[in-house]
């Protein structure tokens, strides 16, 4: 493949020199990942704010085991002031007030956030049951025990890692795709490099191979933030996600070469990479669960390669599901590329002439 | 020597343009040729076909004995081209850009270092090339062509662009190629810049070679009229018509031009009247040429 590394050099040399590049490809989905992964730090729900007022004796009386699962999902305060505390639950800024009158427990609530008020009433529900079982001398009869079915260490960065990182090679690979392609034929560097003795596979290979790498170092760098961090923990299939990273990759900057075969300007090939970037990533369920879609939404989702990728770095980095399972993913996207690349090369021009 | 380019009858037509329309020629080995026309007159398209960029429509070309169309990788190292953009890889420094195309044509680093300081550029050597001026830029884009030691350089409009300062300089630079045995073939829309440097010119208009030959021989085969100028307040137009009947007059921005086939005479007569205030005298040159065999005024 001659002028594979020369070529490889000059772009590699380019790309590292591209400031704004290397902000949109490296920095700033970092930036995205360490807000979000703070927000997230919490996990699941976040927990409903209650006041007490006054003494509540089956809250007051619980072992410090039960306390400090309550606190799990509560936030308990106490005052005195029951006047002020009603107002902050019209506020919007409690979920909740609770006080005891005789045996009465009485938990105040706003109709505006059935959510957290419904959790409030169902948790002093229970407690009031326990208390109320507990007196009565008898052991329990039914008794719920919960058992999680993902690894028990899952935590929301588990999802969210591999999304935003999905999304950030998107990114990258698309539009150095469809860059690299438009800003050579407009500076006829693609005429120039045709009349040096180099060869199509070697120029092109250059160019896959650089994308690649900086996949691969921005999922490196990813997955070091994320468990240095976040507390991302890697499971042992893990390595299965590089396989998809490289499929990826391929697929995205297929994209590129596709928006860039047909673009006249640099402007119109990164305006129709976007075109396709910033609708896949919401639609392929980088962001948010794709559960909470409609299903027309998966539907779509299912012809775009990111969501594939999500779902194969999903399987990987989350589930530890064994190697095999991401099989099928890495065929598709494989798929992907072929017939996107072939489009590409049906409409490639070397120059605007 | 066997010809360093042979064309035979080629043709290159996009839709009704005829970009190329039946050129044929002949350069020699280490010759200094030139393709002198206007804009869209043929000569980027011409060179192109030289190069085994384009295929003609019909015609044969042969580079150094050999078809360039398909591309012939065996053929590849011995030219060296530079097109009328210069064409870089993005953000790399002028070194790092000639080293690469060293490397392509595997040539050491150090001949490229040794270029850049025959070119004058080992003091931007670490500049990017988006930061070089025009001057520096084209510069480094013909270095980049001759970083292999080709046979034959082709040069798209090398000084297009370029402060009449870095034309000089450059000028000086094509000579020494030449100078080195390369055949140096390029194209220019400066009738200027084709009489100064090159062996033999042809002259090109709408996609045909119009007359070809040294310049000084075109200039001697058209027997072209001599311009005299002195400013209008020396002399009026009316008194010139009476005192030269045979010259071709012209007002101009207060600037009388008198056209004509015997100049002594006339600046003999316009020193006896003391008439000589802001005299010019050109004499016949490509442009004349150019204007005789197209019927119309060069513009470039």
């Amino acid at each position: 493949m001659t002028g594979l590394g020369p070529i490889f050099r000059a772009i590699l040399l380019g790309f590292s020199r591209d400031r704004s590049a290397l902000f949109f490809t490296i920095l700033f989905p970092l930036v995205f990942l360490i807000l979000v992964g703070g927000l997230f730090r919490t996990d699941g729900i976040p927990r409903s704010k209650v006041i007490q007022v006054g003494p509540v004796a089956v809250l007051d009386a619980l072992p410090a085991d039960a306390q400090r699962e309550v606190a799990g999902v509560l936030t308990i305060t106490k005052a005195d002031d029951l006047t002020g505390a009603l107002a902050s639950v019209r506020n919007g800024d409690v979920a909740a007030v609770i006080e005891q009158r005789g045996d009465e427990v009485l938990v105040h609530y706003s109709r505006a956030d059935p959510t957290s008020s419904g959790t409030v009433r169902g948790i002093m529900d229970s407690l009031v049951q326990s208390a109320n079982v507990a007196a009565s001398g008898r052991p329990a009869r039914y008794s719920v025990r919960g058992s999680p079915v993902q690894d028990e260490s899952l935590k929301q960065i588990q999802y969210l890692t591999p999304g935003i990182l999905d999304w950030a090679i998107a990114v990258g690979a698309t539009f150095s795709g469809a860059s690299t392609l438009v800003i050579w034929r407009e500076r006829r560097l693609l005429r120039r490099l045709t009349m040096a003795p180099i060869k199509v596979p070697g120029l092109v290979g250059a160019r896959v191979l650089v994308s690649i790498g900086v996949a691969l170092a921005q999922t490196a760098l990813f997955l070091v933030v994320a468990m240095a961090f976040f507390g991302l923990r890697l499971t042992n299939s893990w390595w299965t996600s590089v396989p998809l990273i490289v499929a990826g990759t391929l697929s995205f900057l297929s994209i590129g070469l596709l928006a860039g075969a047909k673009a006249k300007s640099i402007d119109t090939a990164i305006g129709m990479a976007n075109v396709v970037v910033i609708p896949m990533a919401f639609l392929s369920g980088s962001f948010f669960p794709l559960s909470l879609a409609p299903a027309w939404v998966e539907r779509i989702a299912h012809a775009l390669p990111l969501f594939h990728l999500n779902s194969g770095m999903t399987d990987a980095l989350a589930r530890g599901s064994p190697p095999m399972a991401v099989l099928p993913e890495l065929a598709v996207l494989l798929g992907f590329t072929a017939v996107t690349t072939l489009l590409a090369i049906r409409l490639f021009r070397w120059d605007d002439a | 020597m066997p010809a360093a380019v042979v064309t035979r009858d080629i043709h290159k037509h996009y839709g009704r343009t005829r970009a190329v329309d039946g050129v044929s020629i002949e350069i020699e080995t280490g010759e200094f040729y030139g393709f002198l026309g206007p804009n869209g007159a043929g000569k980027t398209t011409t060179l192109e076909i030289i190069e085994g960029l384009r295929k003609p429509d019909s015609g044969e070309v042969s580079l150094l004995g050999l078809p360039p169309w398909p591309r012939n990788e065996a053929l590849l190292p011995r030219i060296g081209v530079q097109f009328q953009t210069s064409s870089f890889f993005e953000r790399l420094t002028a070194r790092e850009q000639i080293r690469t195309f060293a490397a392509l044509y595997r040539v050491r680093g150090r001949t490229a270092d040794d270029l850049l300081e025959a070119f004058g550029l080992a003091d931007v050597a670490g500049t990017r090339t988006e930061r070089l001026s025009g001057g520096q830029a084209q510069r480094l884009s013909i270095a980049c062509a001759l970083v292999h030691s080709p046979e034959v350089v082709v040069l798209d409009e090398p000084t297009a662009g370029l402060d009449p300062q870095a034309r000089h300089n450059l000028w000086d630079l094509l000579r020494e190629i030449n100078a080195q045995g390369r055949t140096v073939i390029l194209s220019t829309h400066y009738l200027d810049e084709a009489e100064l440097l090159c062996d033999r010119v042809s002259i090109m208009d709408g996609g045909k070679i119009l007359r070809t030959g040294p310049a000084a021989t075109l200039i001697a085969e058209y027997n072209a009229p001599t311009r005299v100028s002195v400013e209008v307040r020396a002399i009026s137009l009316d008194e010139a018509g009476k005192l030269f009947p045979d010259a071709t007059l012209d007002e101009q921005a207060g600037v009388l031009t008198i056209t004509t086939h015997d100049p002594s005479a006339v600046v003999s007569e316009l020193g006896r009247r003391h008439a000589l205030a802001g005299l010019a005298v050109r004499g016949a040159s490509l442009e004349d040429v150019f204007l005789a065999v197209t019927g119309r005024e060069y513009r470039s």
